[in-house]
Formats: C-alpha cells, structure tokens, sequence
C-alpha cells in the first residue's frame, strides 16, 4: 500500500518547477512568453507517448503532476490539448512521434461533448469531410492539426490549413482558445474516445488548478506575514489566519483526489469517468474560493494589475468552466453510477 | 502507487472474514452489558481488539501494523459487526499508563479497562477552562498523605457510568498555568463526588457535569510526576496516529444517503430523478471521496513513518464538518419528515439523522473547537504567528 508518489515523480515534478520557475516568472507571463521550448527540453510534450515514438511513456498522474506545476506558474504552453488530449486520439498514426519531437503541435475541439453544445455548433461528418462549427478548440493559436469530434463523439483529424480558426479571447491571457468553423473540410477518421480524452483533459485541469490554487495560498501567507495594519502582521489577527486555515483545509483533500482520479485513469478505467468529473468538479468549487480569499487577504493590492494575482484567479476561473464546469461535470458522474434516469 | 495490500495482507483479511462470518452472532446489541464485555474479551483473544497492548498488561501484544488495524476495521465495518470498545478508558487512559505510569498502576488498571470491567470518564474541561484548557481551576492541596479536590468538571460522558476518573487539577496555585497541574486518578464512588446530567440540543444527556466538594485522593494515585500534568495529558495526542487507520465514517454514512435518495419520493417522483438533489448529493461525493483519498495519503505517511504536516492537522476539521453536512442533507431530503424527532409516525430512521445532525454540531466544537482547529492549521501547518497576548 503505498498512495503517494514515487521518488522520480517527485524528482520529474521537481525539474519541470524549477524551468518553469527560470522560463515562467510573471514578467514573462505578461508578455506572453511561452514554456513549450523549455518543457521540449524536458520531454513534456511527448509525456504520454511511448518511448518507442520517442515519448517519455508515462501516466497521466505525471501529466497530472506537470500540470499542477504549469498552474502553479501560470505558464503558457500547449499541454493540456497538444500533450495530453491529442496523443489519446491519434495513437497508430504518424503524429505522436511530430508532437513528441515538437515538429508539430496539436489543438482539440470537444467543447460540445463536454461542455455541451451552445449557439449552434455541432460538427458534422459525411464522405471524409467535416462541416460545422466547433466553439473553444483547446490550445488553439499553436495547432498544426485539431483533433474534432462530430455529433456522435467520433474523432477526425483536420489540418490546421482546412479550417477557419477564430480566435477567441478569454479572461485568461495564459491560454489559447478559438472557435473552428469546418466547410466540407478534408478530415482523416480517428480511433479513440471522446469520452476519454475528455476525462484526462478534466483530469489535467484540475490539477492545474490545484497547482494555481496552492500557490495563491502560499502567496496569501506570504503577504499577510510582511503587511502590517494597526501596529502589527495582519498574519497574527485570527481573522486572517482562519481565511488561509479555510483555504489550506480545502486544498488539501483536493490533492488527494486528484492523485487518485489521475491514477485512476489509467489503472482503473471502469471508474475513471466518474473520478475525472468529481476531480474537475470539486477542484472547480474549491479552486475559485481559493482564488478570492488569497485575493481578499491581499487587500486591495490583490485588486490590482501590479501584484498580478489576478493571472491566477483569471487561470483558475478558465479551469472551472473548460470541458465542463462543476455542475455539468458532477451530471456525467451521476450518470457512470448508473443514477440518472433508471 | 500501489493501492493493493499484497498477500501476506489479503491473508489477513480472509481470517478476519472468516471470524466475522463464524463469530458474527455473538455480537452485542448494547454496549453497556456482560454480552459487550464477553465480545470484547472474545475480540482481544484474536486480535481484533488491544492488538498491541502488551500481553503481560492483559493485550494482545502484536507488534503495531497499521493495515491490519485498517483491515480489522473495514472487515468489522462490511459484516456490520461492533468493534471492540472504545472509550476514553481505552483510547486515552491506557496509552498514558503505558508511557508514564507506574508497574503497580499499569498491572493494576490497564488489563480490567480493556476488559470493559472498570469504565473511565476524562475529567478535563471545566466552564472556565474550554479553549483554553490550561487554566483550569479545580483545585487539589495537600493533606498529610492525600489531595483533597475541590472543584468541578463539565462535558464528561460516562461520568454516570464510569467506576473511574482521570483528572486534571491545579496542584500548583502559584506556578505558571502550564507547569501547575497534575494528572490524577481516583474512584468515582470517593465521597464528595457528585454526577449531574447535561442535557443537550439533541435532549439527551450525552455529557455530565461533575462536582468535587473536599474529595481526599491518596497522592500515590498521581501519573507522572507532580505539576507535569499538562505534559502527561499532552503525551497520549500522539497516540492519535493509530486512529487514522480507521476507515472514512462518512463513507458509510454517504451511502446510507443514495439508498436514501432512491427510496424517497416526494409527489411519486424518486429524489434521486431530481436534478436539483441528484447535485447536492454528488457535489457531498466529492468531499467524501476527497476526505477518504486523502486518509489513504496520511496513511501511507504513517506506515513510512513521515509526518504528513499540514495534511494531518486539517482532519478534524474537515472531517466533523463533513459527517455534519451529510447529516444535513439527509434531513433537507426528508423535507418536513425531517424534522420529526422522538417516536413519531413517518418517522424515518429512527429520528437518528436529526440526532446526528445536532450531535455533530457538538463534535465540531468538541475536541478542540474549529476555530482552535484554524489557529493550529494557520499557526503549525502555515507559519503564521500566534495572536500576541492580551494584556491582563
């Protein structure tokens, strides 16, 4: 019996924190300085891919354990969808290899599978080709190809060069996001699971807000111990102390479920459905409460652009609603126990 | 990761299956009774019950494992069988004993405690001594070979029912608040001992109210040494750890809730095929499931001997407001059933989740209140400093 991690998970963990600790700090953040060329190094992109395609062949509990560090940083690179999602999909073709050497890089757009479909989109496949929109393709502006799912969740590939690709701004600089419109689109028929691409992209974003999330707290301390309010530490008043108590409590079963949803995933397929969306769900309560009370400890200097706190609050508010939020995703996991309409 | 027990541990459980499955017929109906204490002397004969008390104390002397606790309690649990007794005799006194008692005082007490033969009760909190614990009043001051206590004690289950207290008094009037207590134990039935009943939100007396008026306790009758009471009492907190192999309560109670949710119906319709139930129900999923993997995590710091830190310091905490909310919901599904109490028609459940509902009110405060849980988190798991003193 052992749930924790294994001493070169901590080390992986460990080495991916410190580059993005070299290639990540805030200032480059702001000016939109990505991570991928630095996490290549490491092998991240290629993290899931077997080593026989020259990946690294590893779980989703490592991907889970990157993610939290690129939360952690807030840190701008194609890894949720290129290195996670996308590698699910296209196993058997020539184009793990491309994303593990960082040749290429890969977008998905499943939106409507796991977030439901809004204002019309809905893709629609017929003789090869694909037509229709797909709203919030993941790490979008980097994708040399998208993975897209049609109306009945199955996969094609679509180069980047067939689709019309809208960008679409959101709260959240750190990510790349835009709708896909298709017309008669060439497309190549995919194996692989919507379903299940889905599942470790909620997987991965939950981790990702752990990793923000633990960090807002930490930084929350941090203030609250040098900011001083009527003679002394706004740390030592107990009102502030309960705030990060409240939050450290929160957090820290998160990890654990997390852990265990990103193990699951692969050890236990028969329950990973229900994991991934308690995982994506719950962090997605827990995240945003964080990210307002390490806000609110900062007084209002957490308000402002200058501390730059916001770029977590704003990464942790994309998490909750990406691939599903909280209440879509808790509906998927009444559904795999067989609670909803039987 | 590695979440299966391997076999040396699956054998284990099998054993232990088997004893449920053969025994399973003796267990008690009621706790305070001979069939209690033959169960109790029956489980401690195999094991399952003061497994690492030594055996010359009458244990059963296994050598501390963890997962086998952890199996014994989830077997116990699945066979719907009672554990072995639990109370602050067991749970507290012995491991004080064991550590800082006397060779008379632990062959005379610990092998009838856990016999169920002599039942303890704590006395510790006192009405001016809760949160802060340390400035406790009852006073004990020497009399040629005794102490005679004057004083008294509040929130003290079994004081009705206990042949024996172990107390907290001021031995010490003029040293710091710390450094002037010892840690006595005397007979409940010494004269001068009077037991009142507290009656709580949930009317029951749970609790006792416990008066000392001029009680003459012989000195040898100290544990540890004289004004070192605080450190004495302080001594059994980690022997808190063993607990954590205790498998997640609030697993059992959750599923109690979707039986629940299935057999309800309010204008025919099941609540499970209500949305708006089906997502209060999963959004508690979650915090069970996270609370359970999170005791797998503190448990496999325990067996690598590590200290999970904050991870630890977060579980009473979170855990209490749990089994509370679980309790809650169980009473907004019943709806207006859910507020009928005593022996009422349509009933449900015996009335026991408003019963829960209110007692859990009591654990959240009880045992180090929530916000003492929030000073400990914010202060040992955070680093932040203590709040300066007020000036008295």
């Amino acid at each position: 019996m052992e749930f924790g991690l294994t001493q070169d998970q901590t080390m992986m963990q460990e080495s991916v924190g410190r580059t993005l600790e070299r290639v990540s700090p805030l200032d480059a953040v702001r000016k939109g300085a990505s991570a991928f060329d630095a996490l290549l190094e490491l092998g991240v992109p290629g993290i899931l891919i077997p080593e026989r395609e020259g990946g690294l062949g590893l779980t989703l509990l490592d991907a889970a354990l990157v993610a939290e560090q690129l939360g952690r940083h807030v840190a701008r690179a194609p890894f949720l969808a290129s290195a996670v999602m996308a590698p699910l999909a296209l196993a058997g073709t020539p184009y793990p290899k491309k994303l593990a050497a960082g040749e290429i890089k890969a977008g998905v757009a499943v939106s409507e599978h796991a977030a439901g479909a809004r204002d019309g989109a809905g893709i629609t496949a017929k003789n090869g080709r694909l037509s229709g929109t797909s709203l919030f393709a993941l790490d979008a502006d980097t994708a040399d190809v998208f993975v897209v799912a049609d109306k009945f969740g199955d996969l094609h590939l679509v180069e980047r060069r067939d689709a019309a690709v809208v960008p679409l701004a959101t709260i959240d600089a750190t990510r790349s996001v835009a709708r896909i419109d298709l017309d008669n689109a060439p497309a190549e028929k995919l194996g692989g699971s919507a379903e299940r691409m889905i599942d470790a992209g909620r997987i991965v974003l939950a981790a990702d807000t752990l990793g923000a999330g633990t960090r807002m707290l930490e930084k929350a301390v941090a203030y609250a111990k040098e900011r001083k309010q009527f003679g002394r530490v706004i740390a030592s008043f107990q009102a502030v102390k309960h705030m990060c108590a409240e939050m450290a409590a929160e957090l820290e079963p998160c990890r654990a479920l997390v852990w265990y949803a990103a193990y699951g995933f692969d050890a236990l397929p028969g329950e990973s459905r229900r994991l991934a969306a308690h995982a994506k769900a719950h962090t997605s309560e827990i995240g945003p409460f964080v990210a307002r009370t390490a806000t609110e400890v900062h007084g209002g200097m957490g308000f402002t652009d200058l501390v730059g706190l916001h770029y977590w609050f704003k990464r942790i508010g994309f998490n909750r609603q990406t691939l599903g939020g909280p209440e879509r995703a808790r509906d998927d996991a009444a559904r795999a126990q067989g609670w909803v309409g039987n | 990761m590695d979440l299966s027990y391997g076999p040396e541990y699956e054998a284990f459980r099998d054993e232990v299956r088997a004893f449920a499955k053969e025994y399973g017929g003796r267990a008690p109906k009621s706790y305070f009774s001979e069939e209690m204490r033959s169960w109790q002397r029956l489980l401690i004969g195999r094991g399952y019950a003061a497994r690492t008390i030594p055996k010359q104390y009458g244990g059963y002397g296994a050598a501390p494992d963890i997962l086998k606790s952890r199996i014994i309690a989830e077997e116990f649990i699945a066979a719907g069988l009672p554990m072995g007794m639990a109370n602050q005799g067991i749970s507290m006194l012995v491991p004080t004993l064991l550590e800082l008692g006397t060779e008379e005082q632990k062959q005379k007490w610990i092998a009838p405690t856990l016999r169920g033969e002599v039942i303890w009760c704590q006395g510790y909190s006192e009405p001016g001594a809760g949160s802060d614990l340390a400035a406790l009043a009852t006073r004990a001051t020497e009399d040629g070979d005794d102490f005679v206590i004057n004083g008294q004690k509040i929130w003290t289950s079994t004081a009705a029912q206990a042949d024996m207290i172990f107390c907290l008094v001021r031995t010490e009037a003029d040293k710091p608040k710390h450094e002037g207590i010892s840690y006595l134990i005397f007979s409940m039935k010494t004269p001068g001992i009077e037991v009142r009943p507290l009656v709580t939100m949930t009317g029951r007396a749970e609790f006792n109210e416990v008066f000392f008026t001029d009680v003459r306790v012989p000195k040898k009758d100290i544990v540890g040494q004289r004004g070192q009471g605080w450190l004495v009492a302080n001594a059994t907190l980690k022997h808190e750890r063993g607990m954590l192999g205790d498998p997640n309560q609030a697993g059992t109670r959750f599923k109690a809730l979707v039986d629940m949710m299935r057999e309800e119906t309010v204008d025919g319709r099941r609540l499970m095929d209500n949305p708006v139930w089906r997502d209060r129900l999963l959004k508690l999923q979650a915090r069970v499931m996270a609370m359970e993997y999170h005791g797998l995590r503190l448990l496999t710091a325990s067996l690598k001997g590590e200290d999970p830190g904050i991870a630890r310091l977060i579980v009473k905490l979170q855990g209490c407001e749990i089994n509370h909310q679980l309790a809650g919901f169980a009473n907004d599904m019943l709806g207006e059933l859910g507020i009928l109490y005593g022996d009422s028609p349509h009933l449900r459940a015996h009335g026991e989740w408003q019963q829960r509902f209110m007692f859990d009110l009591g654990l959240i405060i009880g045992g180090g209140t929530a916000q003492i849980q929030k000073n400990i988190i914010s202060e040992r798991g955070l680093g932040m400093p203590r709040e300066p003193k007020a000036a008295s």
